[in-house]
């Protein structure tokens, strides 16, 4: 892997709640334009480790980080971090479907309202945009003022990609997106990350290790807060270096 | 004894004390109407309601109660035009602001105000609030700024509104119904703010996350999410708190200048309902129309806090059942 085309640069990162040391001192580097799955049993801190990405472990009162996570070679814990901007640039998609509870249109005019967009036409041509590129647009092109709420978890979801999409981020962070969500709609989800990799940069951390398989460029397997590999995903789940990994990817715990 | 025996004397026992209480207040709700009936039926229901002339010891007597109801509303409205804001803002910050530690604080704080005793708030007013306003403020405004704004020869400064000043500020005694609005600001406060508190923190942890994920800040999430979604636990806690604020009687008996006429200005007296009934049932002789029409009061003012009771109600319900059909 060349250094350079990394978009996220982990280094010796480490994240406190309180006295407890979540994710110990992971080095990791992401790939633009690649699905990396994170693994691993609940409670590994795979979660943590994404949602210190966009820094959305702010929000927790006693969490304090060591180590760097470099955005494009820049720090994002300095203080003087533009903390909304990184939100922007890289955004979130959460385990249980959330939209606001208004309607299509205003969940994915979110966003660039808050920006400061105004202009009707231009939310219009933004929404009908990031609904499409969500594969949301055919389903809810004649119900976009009614309720996001009145669509189905699939369609939520995919309403929630959306609403990030319209922000026109760079990275997008699942934390377990399809968990809440019958087959069908997974495999939507899974088709969907598919084609959105062609432009944007995926991390996505699931507890479905055949999800994983399937979607992901990159594989990291994380176990009690530690990144014990990462690789290629087919390297991983076909020949994995070690022995814990190859444990868990194979069902013997988890 | 067979457990089924207890059970049931148990079921029976509380369901007796149960409607034993239900009752009560029925009856009590019954003698209310049946009381206040005499005087409409005798009067006249548009005369009572709609009369400009309460002198109900006067010979003949008369019960027109508009003043009164006229005096309610201002004093309502002074009130709400201060305390929903204030009330508000307080929960804003209180839910989304403040520190852990001080929310912790605050908010018993806060709720043990609810509690205060509107006798002191009422006696607070009288002798601190009313004097500063007609002693010390009143100067100010309707002598030293008129004088003021007449040297500096400004036109419509140093003439309209110097005269406005003038005439319209001048306090002529600190028991008004802006004394009354203050004070029954400090009643209402905690009633809103702790409801609305309550409706605020009840907003799923899951829009803010989504909000702030979208790289919305502080403000904009407060303003564009968190308030949106709890805007039918607001509009409880406010009309709650105008609840509150119709109801209350010792404030309003003791400071609100007691006049029972019609206030056009907001520094003019007022007789509010409660206050009222407070000050007259006493003096009433037992079942004479005075007693009748003061029953006559109680009824529309449990009409009109029954109204909005049952309009929160419904506000309520209709939220909880928006919650339930979410399918998150």
């Amino acid at each position: 892997m060349v250094a350079g085309k990394n978009i996220f640069e982990l280094k010796d990162f480490s994240f406190y709640y309180g006295d407890f040391l979540a994710v110990k001192s992971v080095n990791l580097g992401i790939e633009a334009r690649k699905i990396t799955a994170i693994i691993g049993p609940s409670g590994c801190g795979k979660s943590t480790l994404l949602r210190s990405l966009n820094r959305m472990n702010d929000l927790i009162l006693t969490s304090r980080v060591e180590g760097e996570v470099l955005f494009h070679g820049v720090d994002i814990y300095r203080k003087d971090t533009d903390v909304i901007e990184l939100r922007k640039r890289v955004g979130m998609v959460f385990q249980k479907p959330n939209p606001f509870p208004s309607s299509v249109y205003e969940n994915v005019c979110y966003g660039p309202r808050i920006r400061g967009i105004k202009k009707k036409s231009q939310l219009d041509e933004i929404v009908e945009n990031a609904l499409v590129r969500a594969d949301l647009w055919k389903e809810v092109k004649d119900k976009l003022h009614e309720s996001g709420m009145s669509l189905s978890g699939g369609q939520m979801q995919r309403l929630c990609i959306a609403r990030s999409l319209a922000q026109e981020p760079e990275v997008l962070l699942f934390d377990e997106p399809t968990s809440a969500l019958d087959p069908i709609s997974t495999a939507n989800i899974e088709n969907l990350l598919q084609e959105l990799r062609k432009t944007i940069t995926i991390v996505i951390v699931t507890h479905n290790m055949q999800q994983a398989a399937r979607i992901s460029d990159y594989t990291a397997f994380m176990y009690l807060g530690e990144l014990i590999e990462f690789g290629e995903t087919d390297t991983i789940f076909v020949n994995p270096y070690n022995k814990l990994t190859e444990e868990y990817i194979t069902g013997r715990f988890g | 004894m067979r457990w089924q025996t207890k059970e049931k004397a148990v079921e029976r026992i509380v369901s007796a004390v149960g409607l034993f209480s239900v009752i009560v207040l029925l009856l009590i709700g019954f003698f209310l109407f049946k009381e206040a009936f005499f005087i409409f039926y005798k009067i006249g229901v548009m005369k009572v309601l709609f009369g400009m002339a309460w002198y109900p010891t006067y010979e003949p007597p008369e019960f027109g109660m508009f003043p009164l109801i006229m005096g309610t509303v201002a004093v309502t409205i002074l009130t709400s035009l201060l305390a929903i804001p204030l009330g508000i803002a307080t929960a804003v910050y209180i839910a989304e602001v403040a520190h852990h530690r001080v929310k912790e604080i605050l908010k018993p704080v806060i709720e043990m105000l609810a509690s205060f005793p509107s006798v002191v708030l009422g006696f607070f007013g009288m002798v601190v609030v009313a004097p500063i306003l007609s002693n010390w403020l009143s100067p100010i405004l309707s002598e030293h700024i008129p004088e003021l704004l007449r040297s500096t020869g400004i036109p419509l400064l140093s003439t309209t509104v110097a005269d406005f000043f003038y005439d319209k500020l001048f306090i002529a005694s600190g028991l008004n119904i802006s004394t009354a609005a203050l004070m029954l600001t400090a009643r209402a406060i905690p009633v809103i703010s702790s409801i609305a508190e309550d409706a605020l923190t009840a907003v799923p942890r899951t829009y803010r996350e989504a909000s702030y994920s979208l790289g919305a800040g502080k403000w904009d999430t407060i303003w564009r999410v968190v308030i949106p979604s709890s805007v039918s636990g607001l509009s409880v806690a406010v009309i709650l708190g105008i609840g509150t604020i119709v109801g209350e009687t010792m404030i309003v008996l003791m400071v609100a200048g007691g006049a029972a006429v019609i206030p056009y200005w907001i520094f003019d007296a007022a007789r509010p309902m409660p206050a009222a009934i407070a000050a007259e049932m006493a003096e009433a002789p037992f079942r004479s129309l005075h007693y009748h029409a003061l029953f006559g009061i109680g009824a529309i003012l449990f009409l009109i806090t029954f109204g909005l009771s049952l309009l929160s109600d419904f506000i309520s319900k209709k939220y909880r059942s928006v919650r339930i059909g979410e399918k998150i």
